[in-house]
């Protein structure tokens, strides 16, 4: 049978972080993917926080994928005909060290796995890790593969095998996966040329733009965004499985729904559909994996429930990739120091949890929950309506106050000045 | 305004299932990856996008002929159609994006495996509605979705 010091499951972000970490540690590792190339199984919405790539790849800006950097942020509060937006620019952000970097992952995915090949770990593709090999004491010894003769022992497996995690469920970290702990994102690839959609979202260069959408998916708690590539623009929904499940809603309706929208479909009129995708996501501090490692077994990136959903923002590629870093050090050091028990492992907690990844997910916990409550939903219609109130000139009547229109708003929402106070105040204070 | 376009959604959901229950599934015979992207609207066969000048939508089979999917024979998906017999809600219907199951005259449901996105959702809702109807994995290394530009 062949060993590897580390076996890596999945090359996504997790999975291709954690082999170029572990093989510039001076491990043998192996890094397995069941799709054709990786990334040919992955969705995200379109933006990446790369930062968390400065040290491991110097200057990686010169040499990943990237459509455009997101020099143009925005939250839009809509509803049925109306929005309301908070529109932020920044120029700076088209230089390095960059803030927010557009890409596909079937491009972004397949360029990182390639960076941990040439650090020397082995890539092997069209292959699914069917099982986990155990020792005589259950402790995680290997995989086994769909292949022929298909068994791999190693020192340390990593399980970043993305949101169905069926190797962490295997290793009885993951309790039998709720459906209210996940969100599905559906999605949809619109081609435009590159000169209009630099011209709609007001871009040049490679200035690309991230739109967040709340309130538009009027019966169900969804958020949708607006991401633009050089020619494409993706719009999609994220809607929670078990209020997706209730409404009856189809997803591609929802998605349907968002392009309609008065303050959205300018920006995609005659636009081309060019893929049409769907993917699971980790939704909340409850799917984050009580325990992170076993005897054996390490898990990071979405199969670990290690995504930051913070209302209609996420950030998973980047947790993804500080997780698989964090842990491509600790099964290193295990290996060296030859124990790869559960205590030996246990530093891949203290990683995490001195890095941001369990840094920011612990101080936004709340926040999911939240933003999704009945009370929190109202607000971006209450919102509307009050920039509606206050924008209205209806003359000959004299302008009302900005407390009366609060006060006049609020109540038509069934709420209360109290209310709005409380409610901002616990928000506030939920983004830490 | 909100209201009226989900009415008109819901009316097109139950035109689908309607020509679903009568046998016939004529959107989702365009197979194949198309070589040119589509046009909203293009080769609709839906009245309600006429309707609406602004974004006509794409017909359900036009939507995943833009996907590629490398079929293995084998399903990896098995639904235990007598179990959804007894499930009241059936969820998985209408909650699956790629629209892939369909209920049967008796109640159960069939279901294609040939355009799954491997999203793993339709577990996860079969198990919230208490089910357990679905045994679910991933195709052989190499086979099902592949997505290019997500
Ligand atoms: C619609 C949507 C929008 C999103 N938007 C954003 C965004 O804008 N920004 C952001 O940062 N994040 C976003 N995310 C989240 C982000 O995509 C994920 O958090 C991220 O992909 C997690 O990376 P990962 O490596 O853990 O898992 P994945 O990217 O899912 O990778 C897992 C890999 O493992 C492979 N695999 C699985 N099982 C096996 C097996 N048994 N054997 C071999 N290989 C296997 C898969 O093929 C895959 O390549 C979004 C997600 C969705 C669905």
């Amino acid at each position: 049978m062949t060993r590897f010091d580390v076996v890596v499951v999945g090359a996504g972000p997790a999975g291709s972080a954690a082999a170029l970490t572990a093989a510039q540690a001076g491990a043998s590792v192996l890094l397995l993917e069941r799709g054709p190339f990786p990334g040919a199984k992955n969705v995200h919405g379109g933006v990446i926080y790369g930062r968390v790539l400065d040290d491991l790849v110097p200057r990686w800006w010169e040499q990943a994928p990237i459509q455009r950097w997101v020099t143009r942020r925005s939250l839009m509060m809509a509803t049925g005909a109306q929005a309301l937006s908070v529109d932020y620019r920044n120029g700076a952000w088209a230089e390095p060290p960059y803030n927010g970097a557009i890409a596909y992952r079937s491009e972004f995915d397949s360029w990182l796995a390639g960076v941990a090949e040439r650090a020397g770990a082995r890539l092997v593709c069209s292959t699914t890790a069917t099982a986990l090999l155990r020792g005589p004491d259950g402790s995680v010894r290997g995989v086994r593969t769909d292949r022929e003769g298909g068994e791999v022992e190693a020192g340390v497996v990593i399980a970043c095998d993305g949101a169905n995690s069926l190797l962490a469920r295997e290793a009885g970290l993951r309790p039998s996966g709720s459906a209210e702990d996940f969100a599905l994102g559906a999605k949809e690839v619109l081609a435009l040329p590159r000169d209009e959609i630099d011209r709609r979202f007001g871009l040049t260069g490679r200035e690309g733009a991230a739109m967040e959408v709340l309130g538009c998916t009027a019966d169900v708690p969804a958020s949708a965004f607006l991401h633009t590539a050089l020619d494409t623009v993706s719009v999609g929904v994220l809607v929670p499985a078990a209020d997706l499940a209730r409404s009856r809603i189809r997803p591609e309706e929802l998605i349907a729904e968002v392009k309609a929208h008065p303050a959205i479909a300018p920006y995609l009129r005659g636009a081309e559909l060019k893929e049409y995708a769907a993917h699971l996501v980790p939704d909340g501090s409850r799917a984050v994996l009580p325990r992170l490692a076993g005897p054996g077994i390490l898990v990071c990136g979405d199969a670990a429930g290690l995504v930051l959903t913070a209302g209609p923002w996420l950030e998973g590629v980047n947790f993804a990739i500080g997780s698989g870093i964090a842990a491509g050090e600790a099964a290193a050091a295990a290996v060296r120091a030859g124990d790869t028990g559960a205590a030996a492992l246990a530093g891949y907690r203290s990683r995490l949890e001195s890095s941001f990844v369990l840094g920011d997910l612990h101080r936004f916990r709340d926040v999911p929950h939240l933003m999704r409550s009945e009370r929190m939903r109202r607000y971006p219609r209450l919102a509307c309506d009050a920039a509606e109130r206050l924008l209205t000139v209806d003359n000959p009547r004299p302008k009302p106050g900005v407390t009366t229109v609060l006060r006049e708003v609020a109540a038509a929402h069934g709420a209360r000045m109290r209310d709005l106070a409380r409610d901002g105040w616990q928000l506030l204070r939920s983004f830490g | 305004m909100t209201m009226s376009m989900l009415d008109r959604l819901r009316r097109r959901r139950i035109r689908r299932s309607a020509r679903r229950e009568a046998g016939a599934r004529p959107e989702r015979d365009a197979g194949g990856r198309g070589d040119a992207p589509l046009r909203p609207g293009r080769g609709s066969a839906d009245p309600a996008a006429g309707r609406r000048p602004e974004w006509s939508e794409y017909a359900f089979g036009d939507r995943m002929a833009t996907v590629e999917f490398r079929v293995q024979d084998e399903p990896h998906i098995v639904v235990d159609t007598a179990a959804c017999q007894a499930c009241p809600g059936q969820p998985c219907v209408t909650a699956c994006p790629a629209d892939l199951f369909t209920p049967t005259a008796d109640g159960g449901i069939v279901f294609n495996h040939e355009q799954c996105f491997e999203c793993g959702l339709c577990r996860l809702v079969c198990e919230g509605a208490g089910g357990d109807a679905i045994t679910w994995s991933y195709p052989r290394g190499g086979h099902g979705v592949v997505l290019r530009w997500s």
